[in-house]
This record gives structure tokens, C-alpha cells and sequence, in this order.
């Protein structure tokens, strides 16, 4: 009985979210940054555990599953939320500049434990397979980020981040919930297994209600992994968040986003008579996501805006894969280019903490020159950017080249005639961060430092980033 | 040996970031690629059964039966030996570190990795490895003309960069549709397992597939009418980026058609052999015309270098052991002088500043030694007799030439040949204006105090001359070593 092992990793989250919680109310000292250690000690423990735990298909009461797919989400989580505390640690002299602490280093305990409560969500996603299920971790997730996103007190932007989010999230989830209620109306069951079975044997008459509410859960979770036309809310939300929370938000609840749409879409592209209208809009969502995203990025003068806008960009390479459903593969393609994903957008973050803290901004002309201040710095930027943008021997090369042969085996023509076209537009938007880092020169020539923990997390990313988009295979494996 | 070959520039590149001299550790490892590929020509059997050698392989994801796998054939070593002759003789012109503004180490490592980019693509017997070595290069490429180019480097710099990313992904997802019109089981990403199928009839011979590959590769090789990012990127490139890109880089497409698209879809090839042949008579007419009107070096070799493309188009239309042997030879004669007239132009621009005709003139009198080069150069890249060039071109004419029509009328391929060898005139008329412009005549007071190419760079340029005088004397060492696969390309049922 594996299902204990798999549980085990999310309780032992919760037991280290409590601790740090209970640590950070009763701690007198001032400066509550050892919390980010023990929460990366504690983070980096679990995800050396979890490849421990065996797969399995279900469990007790069939609404946790614990498959391969269902752990490798978990790392996924586990992973991000490592390296958003490593951030975090990077990131705390600006925090404080926007909280009305009395201290320099107080009122950033919280900073360190809520992220693991959002991974805890972030795992439990990965395995709900029960509408209520699913909505409680939504919600964790959704929750704890309304009040990350808005932790920077005295900033404008991050304020307006939070009531953003809050109103949009609270809009989404009410579609969500709606779409449950309707699916729930016609097959009596919350239980995807169950709906799965209920749908095979639809009654005609009923095919509209469940097309209805199918379409009102796209709404829910088209939020969740920023597809348009629900994108509305990610420039802003991720330009006035903190940074670590930006790049929690951009890798971690997507992909907790997209595991969810996998499980809750099987359902219906399983069912015959919801397939084909289901393909249909994943199809229009993709070619929308894909023109919108990509278009957008190209004249941001921002980098974490353009960072915003290239997340809905991959968003809508993830769609095309699960648009190419009948390959049968849709999931391993979706989790490889993720992990991809992972690496290269949280390394393009962890670089930008470090050169705002040194440039006090995040526009792309913070970048210049620098090549010249820190080399070893804008040589990770680049691995992040070359693989954003799909350049070979990267992990984001390995992602579009799975993407693109699922969508040629199912001849999806629109969907690789449009690819084509905005991977060039990818080109232009992510090497113009290169362009500012070598091209242009700077005014200000004083290295930037970074410390030692966040110099050698650059660096295993980067090796990260080689190795697999050479070696495809251990992640291949796992997801097997 | 080969994975050394393809190791060698990157640890170089490596080792000149992290501080080690840049121009020694960049000539040694250019001087032992040589050697190795020199070895390896030598080590080649000719007459063995076995099309490929030196082979190893590496299995990397078992489910796409992708692997990292190596070999070579004889056309594959003309390459990788053009690689390593450009990429000496690029490393050894190129400017002294001391010399360089900015970044002096980033430079010599960015002309390490497009020399490990084309080396690897060259040496790949694995479609995806083959893919992603070309694009390996592009990056570098970007860096090198952004950061250290002349004129207008910033939009050269874009356009080169997207242009040939919008063609590696056409020509990828050619290459992943070819892939999948393959029944399952025999669905492999193996080059010569792909070459063995397809003996058997086991490659569909879909028309829309091989367009596909056809735009792909004809956007990197500068196909009109996808040409246009080529003579400004050039003009704009520094010198040793410019002769890697020209001479080597280019290459890669008109390689990937002999080496991929030709032997794996001869009868879709067939389906659009006029769409070729009207293509490839813009390339030499067209942009050759154009050529005519440049009024500065630096775009005029650019120019011409998009326009001999054309007669290797010519060759590998033509689709005859003649027409084949001629379109390899030339990739391999062209690649040097090209690279040769890039790194005296490059030489020109440094001393003078600019490349306007109107400006230049009488140049040989101070610079006797460029001068002399330079004409030689030309002359080879006209096609006179003597220098590879000549050689390779004479078999492309006969082979395209011996594609008779009806009784009366002239086929296709023979309208096309004739306006090929007005090519030829062509080619004259703007080589050896250019030569008047720049070097002969009245000297401006000044460029009188000029001084030539120091002596030092000097064995670069003439290493590209002698091996393209030598292919011109015995163009028979070339030929014997493409030969077997030449015949192996031809054996291929086209059904």
C-alpha cells in the first residue's frame, strides 16, 4: 500500500507549514530568515523522498490517485517551491523596503511559510481526482497566493497585484464551481472515474448540459494556467507581485493548472459525444493563446511583464499538446515540457531578483552591460532565454520539438503553421534580453553580487537545462 | 574521434571563458581539428562496403530510437575538412584579443561554438543531432554580428536571426512529418537506417513533405527568392564570422539535402524539380544582376555568394553522378574562396574604414600582398580553369546539360544550364569590377601610407588558395572520396 508513502509527502509539507508558522509566532528574534532555511532543509528533504515513493494507480476511496504522473507533479511543486524560498532569501532586502516594519529584517516570517502551504495545495492538486477534491486544493492554492501576491504593503503595484487576482481568482472559481454543479446535475457523481463511466453512456438529450458545463470549467481553469481569453489578469498580477511569488505563480500554479485540466478533460475526450467539441476548443484556445501570447511579449520594455505575457505564450504550446489528445501521449508531452519550463523560467527569475536588488528595477535596460558586470550571471540569463525560445540542446528545445511532433502526428496543420510563426516571434522577445546583456553597454560597470546558495542554484539549473534537452530519458522514465 | 572533433572547439570555448588565452587556445584547437580530420580523411576506406566509418553511437531515448550517433562518409569529410580549413583560417585572422573593445574572450568563444555547431552537423548521423548542431550555431552568430559588427549590424543582426529560425523550423517540421509518414515500427531518426528503408521502398514519397525540407533548407541556404537576410548579415559580420557563416554554415543546408532530403525522397524530389530549376535560375540571374549593381565590397561578395548557390542548386537538380559530383565539390570550392574574399575584404575594411568603391581604389600599391590574394581569389570564385571552382563547375553544366528534351526544343534543364553559363559572365563582370574598384587604378593620397596584410595573417589566406589551387589540379582526390556516395544517393528507387 503505496497510498500511505505518497500521503506521507503532503503531511510531512503540512507538519513543516505548521512548524514554521507556530516557529515564526513564537520566535522573538527580529530577523525570521532561518525560516527560509528550515523551509528549504524541509522542501529539499521531501523531494529527495519522494523519488522514493513507488507509483500507484489508486488508493482508498479512488479520489487521491498517486500514479507516476500524480508524483511527478508533485516534484514539480516540491521544486518550485525550493527555489521560490532560495528567492525569497535573495529577495528580502527589497521586501522590506515595502513593509511598515519596524525592524529591517521584520514582518518576513510569514514570507517563508505560506509558500509551503501553497506547495501543499500545489501536491494535493497533483493527485485530487474528485471535484471536491480538486476545489479545496484549488482554493489552498488560490488563498495563500491572494496573500503573497499582496505582501508587499507599501507598493501600489503589488496592492493592485493582490485585488486583482482576488477578484479575478473569485470570478474563476465561481465558474468553476458552476461547471461542477452542472456536471455533477446530469452524471450524480463529483468522482472524475465516475463521470468518466456516466459520460460513455450520455443520453442525447443531455449532451448540452454537459457541453455547458464542460465550457464553464474551461473558464475555471483557463484562468489557472493563464490561456486566453482569461489572461486578462497575468501582466499586472505577475509585474506587481513580489518576484519570488511571480515565478511561484508562473511555474508553479501552471502546472499545477495543467495537471488538473488533464485530469478533468479526460472525461470528456474520452467520451465520444463531448470529444470532438472538446478537441475543438482546446484547439481554439491554443491558436488564440499561442498568437496572443507570443505578439504581446514582443514590444515589452519590461522583463517580468514579458516574462507575464511568455508564460501565456507556452501556456498555449501546452495547449497545442493536449489539443493533439489522440496520440495518446498528450500528458508526458505536457509534464516534459513543464519540467523544461520549470527550469528555465525559475532560473530566468532567480537572475532577475538578483540584478533588481543590484539595479533597483526590472526593466529589460537594467539588463545592459550585463556581461560585463557579472558574467556568470548573464551566462544563466541566456541558458534561460535560449531555451524559453527553443533553441536545440536545451530543455525548451526538447519541450517544442515533443510539442510540434504530437501536433504533425495528428495533423494539426493550424496548429504548426501558427507554431512556426510565433516560435520566430519568440526568437526576437527572449533575445532581446541577450541583446541588453551583450549588445548594450552600461552606465554603471560595478559587479553584481549574488550569493554563494543562489550562484550554485544557477549553475544546477543550467547543467540541468543541458542535460535534458540532450538526455530526455530519466524524466521520460518517471513518467512512465 | 569524431565526438574528440566535435569536443575540441567547445572545451576550447570553455576554457577561453574562463580566462585562458584566447587566440592560442582558439588556434590550437582549430590546428588539432585539422589534423584530425586530416587524419581522418586519410583513414578512410574508400573501397570498403561499409558507406559509413568512424561510427559510434549512443542511445538516448529509446522510445524515438534517438541517438547520439557519429560517422562519416566521404561527403561528410569534404565538409568537415572545408570546416576545419575556414575555421583556421578564420581563428588565425581574426582580430587580437588586445584589439577588441569588448568582450574579447565572449568572441573567440562564440567562433568556437559556430565552429563545434557546423562540425557536429557535418559528423551527425542522427536527424535530431544533425538539426540541432546547425542551430547551435545561430546564437553565436547573433552575438558575434550584434556585438562586434560594422554598418548596420543591429538589423543585419535580427534579420539573419529570425530568418533562419523561421527556416530550421520549417525544415523541423519537414523533418518531423517525414518522420511520422513513416509506417510505425520502421519509425526511426537513424540517417543511414532511414537510407535503408527507403532502398526498400519503405519511405513514402509524399510532394508536400519534401517542399517542406526543400524551403527549409533552401532558407539557410539562401534560396531565392528567401535570400535577402544573407548579404546584408555578411556585409555587417565580422570577418571571421562572416567567412565561417559563408563559406561553412551555408553549406549545411545544400548538405542536408544530399545527405538527407535527395536520397531519403527522390520521387517526391522529382515532383518539383521545375519549381527547383525556376528558383535556382533566380539565384543566378536575379541576384546575380543585383550583384552587378552593388556599390560596396563587403555586400557584393555577399551578393555573390547567394548567387553561386544557384549552380550547386543546379548540380543537385540535375540529379546525375556528373550533376552530384560537381554540386560537392562546389560546396567544398566555393566554401574556401568565399571565405578567402570575406577575410581580405575584412582586412580591407580594417585598414580603411570602409568598402564604397566610390571611395577605394588603387589599393594594391600599398597592400600588394591583399591585392594579389584578392584577385586570386576572384578568379577562382569566377570559375577559371586552375582552381577547384572551374573543376566543379564544368561537371554541373554537363550533368544538367545531358537532360535532353524532345528532338527539337531544349528541356528544362538545358534552358536553365544555358542561363547558367551566362552566370559565368556574370560573375566576371561584377568580380572584376570590383577588383578595378578596389585595387586598381589611381591610389588615393589616403591609402598610400596603408600598411599590407602583416605577415603573420598571411599563411591563412593562402592555406584557402592552395587547397583551391590543388582541387583545381586534381580534382580527382575530391571526387574519389564523394564517389560511393554519390552512387549510393543515385541507387535509391525513385518509385
Amino acid at each position: 500500500m503505496n497510498f500511505q508513502y505518497s500521503l506521507a509527502l503532503d503531511l510531512t509539507v503540512l507538519t513543516l507549514g505548521l512548524v514554521l508558522l507556530l516557529l515564526e509566532a513564537f520566535n522573538d528574534k527580529e530577523d525570521k530568515s532561518f525560516l527560509g532555511w528550515i523551509g528549504i532543509i524541509g522542501i529539499a528533504t521531501v523531494f529527495f523522498l519522494s523519488f522514493f515513493v513507488v507509483p500507484q494507480e489508486f488508493a482508498t476511496g479512488q479520489f487521491y490517485k498517486a500514479d507516476a504522473l500524480a508524483i511527478f507533479f508533485k516534484r514539480l511543486a516540491l521544486g518550485t517551491t525550493l527555489l521560490v524560498l532560495i528567492m525569497a532569501l535573495e529577495f528580502r532586502p527589497i521586501l522590506s523596503r515595502y513593509l511598515p516594519a519596524v525592524g529591517k529584517n521584520a514582518g518576513l516570517g510569514e514570507f517563508f511559510a505560506l509558500p509551503v502551504f501553497t506547495c501543499l495545495g500545489l501536491m494535493w492538486m497533483a493527485s485530487a481526482v474528485d471535484f471536491v477534491m480538486i476545489f479545496v486544493s484549488l482554493e489552498l492554492v488560490t488563498i495563500s497566493f491572494y496573500i503573497l501576491v499582496s505582501y508587499m504593503r507599501r507598493s501600489g503595484a503589488s496592492l493592485e497585484a493582490g485585488v486583482k487576482y482576488l477578484i479575478l481568482g473569485a470570478l474563476s472559481t465561481g465558474f468553476f464551481v458552476y461547471g461542477i454543479t452542472w456536471i455533477f446535475g446530469i452524471t450524480g457523481e463529483t468522482n472524475l472515474a465516475k463521470v468518466s463511466t456516466a459520460l460513455l453512456t450520455l443520453s442525447p438529450a443531455n449532451e448540452t448540459a454537459v457541453l455547458f458545463g464542460m465550457t464553464l470549467l474551461f473558464v475555471g481553469l483557463g484562468f489557472k494556467i493563464a490561456a486566453v481569453p482569461f489572461q486578462l489578469w497575468v501582466p499586472d498580477v505577475y509585474q506587481g507581485a513580489p518576484t519570488p511569488i511571480t515565478a511561484f505563480l508562473s511555474v508553479g500554479s501552471k502546472a499545477a493548472g495543467f495537471i488538473v485540466l488533464i485530469r478533468v478533460l479526460e472525461p470528456f475526450l474520452n467520451a465520444p459525444a463531448t470529444a470532438g467539441r472538446a478537441l475543438l476548443v482546446l484547439t481554439a484556445l491554443a491558436v488564440l493563446t499561442l498568437i496572443y501570447g507570443n505578439l504581446t511579449a514582443m514590444p515589452q520594455l519590461n522583463l517580468k511583464r514579458l516574462l507575464a505575457y511568455s508564460s501565456i505564450a507556452h501556456a498555449g504550446y501546452l495547449l497545442v499538446a493536449l489539443a493533439s489528445w489522440k496520440t495518446g501521449h498528450a500528458p508526458v508531452t505536457v509534464s516534459f515540457y513543464l519540467a523544461g519550463y520549470f527550469l528555465m523560467t525559475l532560473l530566468a527569475f532567480l537572475v532577475m531578483v538578483v540584478v533588481n536588488r543590484a539595479t533597483g528595477g526590472d526593466e529589460i535596460a537594467n539588463f545592459n552591460g550585463l556581461g560585463q558586470r557579472a558574467p556568470f550571471l548573464a551566462f544563466g540569463m541566456t541558458v534561460a532565454m535560449l531555451s524559453l525560445a527553443g533553441v536545440p540542446f536545451t530543455a525548451g528545445f526538447l519541450g517544442k520539438f515533443f510539442v510540434f511532433a504530437d501536433a504533425i502526428q495528428t495533423s494539426q496543420w493550424l496548429l504548426v503553421g501558427v507554431g512556426v510563426i510565433t516560435v520566430a516571434a519568440g526568437f526576437y522577445y527572449y533575445l532581446k534580453v541577450v541583446r541588453a546583456m551583450y549588445w548594450n553597454v552600461a552606465k554603471n560597470t560595478d559587479p553584481v553580487l549574488a550569493s554563494g546558495l543562489t550562484k550554485a542554484t544557477i549553475g544546477v539549473l543550467v547543467v540541468l537545462i543541458f542535460l535534458l534537452g540532450v538526455w530526455p530519458q530519466p524524466v521520460l522514465q518517471m513518467l512512465k | 574521434m569524431l565526438n574528440l572533433l566535435i569536443a575540441i572547439p567547445i572545451v576550447a570555448a570553455i576554457a577561453i571563458l574562463l580566462g585562458l588565452c584566447a587566440k592560442k587556445t582558439a588556434l590550437l584547437a582549430t590546428t588539432l581539428n585539422l589534423i584530425l580530420t586530416l587524419a581522418l580523411v586519410f583513414g578512410y576506406d574508400q573501397h570498403s562496403a561499409d558507406l559509413y566509418q568512424f561510427t559510434s553511437s549512443v542511445l538516448l531515448a529509446p522510445g524515438w530510437k534517438l541517438a547520439f550517433s557519429l560517422g562519416v562518409d566521404g561527403l561528410s569529410l569534404i565538409m568537415l575538412l572545408l570546416t576545419a580549413l575556414v575555421a583556421l583560417a578564420a581563428v588565425w585572422v581574426a582580430p587580437h584579443p588586445e584589439k577588441l573593445e569588448r568582450y574579447p574572450s565572449l568572441y573567440y568563444a562564440c567562433l568556437m561554438f559556430i565552429i563545434a555547431g557546423a562540425t557536429g552537423a557535418f559528423a551527425s548521423l542522427d536527424l535530431f543531432f544533425f538539426y540541432a548542431f546547425h542551430e547551435l550555431a545561430l546564437i553565436p552568430t547573433f552575438l558575434l554580428i550584434g556585438i562586434w559588427g560594422s554598418g548596420d549590424r543591429i538589423t543585419a543582426a535580427w534579420k539573419i536571426t529570425i530568418y533562419l529560425a523561421v527556416g530550421s523550423f520549417v525544415l523541423l517540421v519537414g523533418l518531423l512529418a517525414l518522420y511520422f509518414s513513416i509506417p510505425g515500427a520502421d519509425r526511426t531518426l537513424s540517417i543511414p537506417a532511414l537510407q535503408a528503408l527507403a532502398m526498400h521502398g519503405g519511405i513514402p514519397q509524399t510532394p508536400w513533405i519534401y517542399l517542406c525540407l526543400l524551403i527549409g533548407f533552401g532558407i539557410l541556404i539562401s534560396l531565392f527568392p528567401f535570400h535577402t537576410w544573407a548579404p546584408q548579415a555578411y556585409a555587417s559580420a565580422p570577418a571571421p564570422a562572416a567567412m565561417l557563416h559563408a563559406g561553412v554554415l551555408k553549406k549545411f543546408g545544400l548538405y542536408g539535402l544530399l545527405r538527407v532530403a535527395l536520397p531519403l525522397m527522390p520521387g517526391a524530389a522529382h515532383h518539383w524539380t521545375n519549381l527547383l530549376l525556376f528558383l535556382l535560375a533566380g539565384n543566378i540571374l536575379y541576384v546575380g544582376l543585383v550583384t552587378i549593381a552593388q556599390k560596396r565590397l563587403d555586400t557584393m561578395l555577399g551578393y555573390s555568394s547567394v548567387m553561386h548557390m544557384g549552380y550547386i542548386f543546379l548540380g543537385i537538380a540535375a540529379f546525375n553522378p556528373l550533376g552530384l559530383t560537381g554540386a560537392a565539390l562546389l560546396m567544398f570550392a566555393h566554401g574556401l574562396s568565399i571565405a578567402a574574399l570575406f577575410a581580405i575584404a575584412g582586412a580591407v575594411r580594417q585598414r580603411t574604414g570602409t568598402l564604397e568603391f566610390a571611395k577605394l581604389g588603387g589599393l594594391a600599391k600599398p597592400m600588394p600582398f591583399l591585392g594579389f590574394t584578392f584577385g586570386l581569389a576572384a578568379f577562382a570564385a569566377i570559375g577559371l580553369p586552375g582552381f577547384a571552382n572551374f573543376a566543379a563547375e564544368l561537371p554541373i553544366f554537363f550533368g544538367a546539360f545531358s537532360h535532353a528534351g524532345s528532338d527539337l526544343a531544349f528541356s528544362n534543364y538545358q534552358i536553365t544550364t544555358i542561363i547558367a553559363l551566362w552566370g559565368v559572365v556574370i560573375s566576371a563582370v561584377y568580380m572584376l569590377r570590383g577588383y578595378r574598384a578596389a585595387f586598381l587604378g589611381e591610389t588615393d593620397k589616403r591609402w598610400t601610407g596603408l600598411a599590407d596584410l602583416c605577415a603573420c595573417a598571411r599563411p591563412a589566406i593562402l592555406l584557402l588558395l592552395a587547397v583551391l589551387l590543388v582541387g583545381g589540379f586534381r580534382p580527382q582526390l575530391f571526387v574519389n572520396l564523394v564517389t560511393p556516395t554519390i552512387k549510393a544517393v543515385l541507387a535509391v528507387p525513385a518509385k
